[in-house]
């Protein structure tokens, strides 16, 4: 075995014995729904930080927005605005959920949607998006992993990587049945230590090797605008929109998915969540600079049909084999932590507004169901990325972030006012929910190669409006939301209970 | 509750990054980095301030 190997199976086998000794942490009662699924809402400023930072920032994130960049040039940037947007929501918004949730005992989104309209139908509908956006974006933290493995070769390559990868992921979901939130969130400590230190390391190196920024940039100019489909270093003035309102989008629906509201409910109060909005950024910063290895990979003439490669292939060039292995390590653990998050996040929903119904005294045997239904999230992730192609993945994963903007006004809106009625909700959700895959499908019948995308181009006359899918179809549910709170109002339909109070919210 | 006054701050951000003919340019570059990306990484930094600033002003003293 070769020294980066060593170093990367030390790694490995160390976060595993992490993840079954976190059930210890804290001395819990791990049969308690809320100490299995949110750490007992105990995390502090410094857990949280970590825990918060190992879920959003993902492996994933961290090979694709490069991969991104070097494929499309400045418009794949509009991740470091959206991760810079984010956080406000996250100081407003999300800290006055937390709060209900405290209140009221909240697990998940649908909890407070059900408390608050009193739906059951709507209920399902929030629960069932975000399982849907969560399976594909477990898969592709799988998908990760694998890269990583075959890329290692040997003993892990067996099978093309995914022996090594079933054998990752069922540990993984051995440790989280047993210790629930508190494994991911005591490997974070792990994960983001190695991230940091891979990509300052990487931001110092490569750059350096190459001549500096300035030739970075120039030498990334001139290849992107050779490009079949040329683009380059700055936006053109047709995409200034769908920049914009990719980020835009993009920010209001992070912290809805349930990873993020997981995370999020699982710290001890409502400045945790304040301090941390404040706090965060610094993850932006350090996604920033990644995002500029894209460029990197550029001007170093790396050639690749497979883009997500080009942060292991930079990594391969620059670095010696040992420090290789500490960054394959940092990119296979920061993969566990989201993945087990998302897991927890899923299963969550599944048992508390699917098989269960929210209500604020939880029935005996839930915590078991949602232990159960871990693993049966995790087996499904791991057959779906080992049966399907990995532009499934990809391309659903790019569905999912439309279709979780969807429950934006349920639940954010519903957060301020009770004006919505519920059942026009509903129907703003099922608008929403087609318009986004609707112009989806329509990205994917007129590109050549058929490929989906996120950005459609919408005709008001001779005007062609690029804009984000997900955002255009948020305005389609809203619009419908309104008309139809309006006739539904007028026909006196009832309006469902409120079981929050104007105190609850405080 | 005069305090959440003080949110209205967290508009800056918005507005700061989601025009680029605000930013969509080279110059002036800095170490070699064009302005379209050390502007948008800047406010980075500026909105974490912010958020530290709006937190210090409209905290209780009971928060912990």
């Amino acid at each position: 075995m070769s020294s980066g190997t060593i170093i990367f199976l030390a790694l490995v086998i160390g976060v595993t014995v992490l993840g079954f000794v976190a059930a210890g942490w804290g001395r819990a009662n791990l049969s308690s729904f809320e100490e299995w699924a949110l750490g007992g809402r105990r995390f502090g400023t410094l857990v949280s930080w970590f825990l918060l930072g190992g879920d959003l920032y993902t492996a994933y994130t961290f090979v694709a927005v490069p991969a991104l960049i070097y494929g499309a040039g400045a418009l794949g940037f509009f991740a470091v605005p959206y991760a810079t947007i984010a956080y406000p929501v996250v100081f407003i918004i999300l800290a006055r959920f937390w709060a209900v949730a405290k209140r009221r005992g909240y697990i998940t989104s649908a909890d407070f949607v059900r408390d608050r309209y009193g739906d059951r139908t709507l209920e399902i509908a929030i629960a069932a998006t975000g399982v849907m956006a969560a399976l594909p974006y477990i898969a592709l933290q799988l998908i990760g992993m694998k890269t990583v493995f075959s890329q290692i070769g040997g003993a892990f390559g067996a099978g093309g990587g995914f022996v090594a990868l079933a054998v990752a992921f069922v540990v993984l979901a051995a440790y989280t049945y047993t210790s629930g939130l508190r494994a991911p969130a005591l490997i974070a400590f792990v994960k983001d230590t190695l991230i940091y230190v891979t990509v300052i390391a990487a931001i110092v190196v490569i750059p350096a090797a190459l001549g500096g920024w300035g030739h970075v940039f120039s030498s990334a100019q001139t290849a992107l605008a050779a490009r079949p489909v040329p683009s380059g270093i700055l936006l053109s003035p047709g995409m200034y929109f769908a920049y914009a309102t990719m980020a835009f989008g993009s920010c209001l629906s992070l912290f809805i998915y349930p990873h993020s509201i997981t995370s999020l409910l699982a710290a001890k109060s409502k400045f945790v969540i304040q301090r941390n909005a404040a706090l965060l950024p610094a993850y932006s910063i350090l996604l920033g600079f990644l995002a500029l290895l894209g460029f990197c990979a550029l001007a170093a003439g790396i050639v690749t049909k497979d883009t997500n490669a080009i942060v292991p292939l930079l990594f391969a060039k620059y670095f010696p084999d040992w420090f290789a292995g500490i960054a394959n390590a940092a990119i296979v653990i920061g993969a566990l932590v989201p993945a087990a998050i998302m897991a927890i996040g899923a299963a969550n929903l599944l048992a508390s507004n699917v098989f269960n119904q929210f209500s604020a005294r939880r029935p005996p045997g839930e915590t078991r169901i949602a232990k159960l239904l871990t693993l049966a999230v995790c087996a499904f992730a791991l057959i779906f990325v080992i049966e399907l192609p990995v532009q499934y993945a990809i391309t659903l994963q790019l569905l999912g972030g439309a279709w979780m903007l969807q429950i934006f006004p349920a639940f954010a809106f519903g957060l301020y006012t009770r004006w919505f009625h519920p059942k026009a909700l509903l129907l703003g959700w099922i608008a929403g929910m087609l318009t986004g895959s609707g112009m989806a499908y329509n990205t994917y019948l007129t590109s050549t190669p058929h490929k989906f995308g996120a950005i459609f181009p919408l005709g008001l006359g001779s005007l062609k409006l690029v804009g984000f899918i997900a955002l255009y179809a948020l305005i389609a549910n809203l619009a419908v939301a309104a008309i139809a709170t309006l006739v539904l109002n007028a026909a006196n339909a009832s309006q469902g209970t409120d079981g929050t109070t104007a105190q609850d919210y405080a | 509750m005069k305090k959440r006054a003080w949110y209205w701050l967290l508009l800056a951000p918005f507005v700061a990054t989601l025009w680029p003919p605000f930013y969509n340019h080279t110059d002036p570059a800095f170490y070699g980095i064009p302005f379209f990306y050390w502007y948008q990484l800047l406010w980075v930094i500026l909105t974490s301030l912010l958020l530290a600033f709006v937190l210090l002003v409209t905290r209780d003293r009971t928060d912990v």
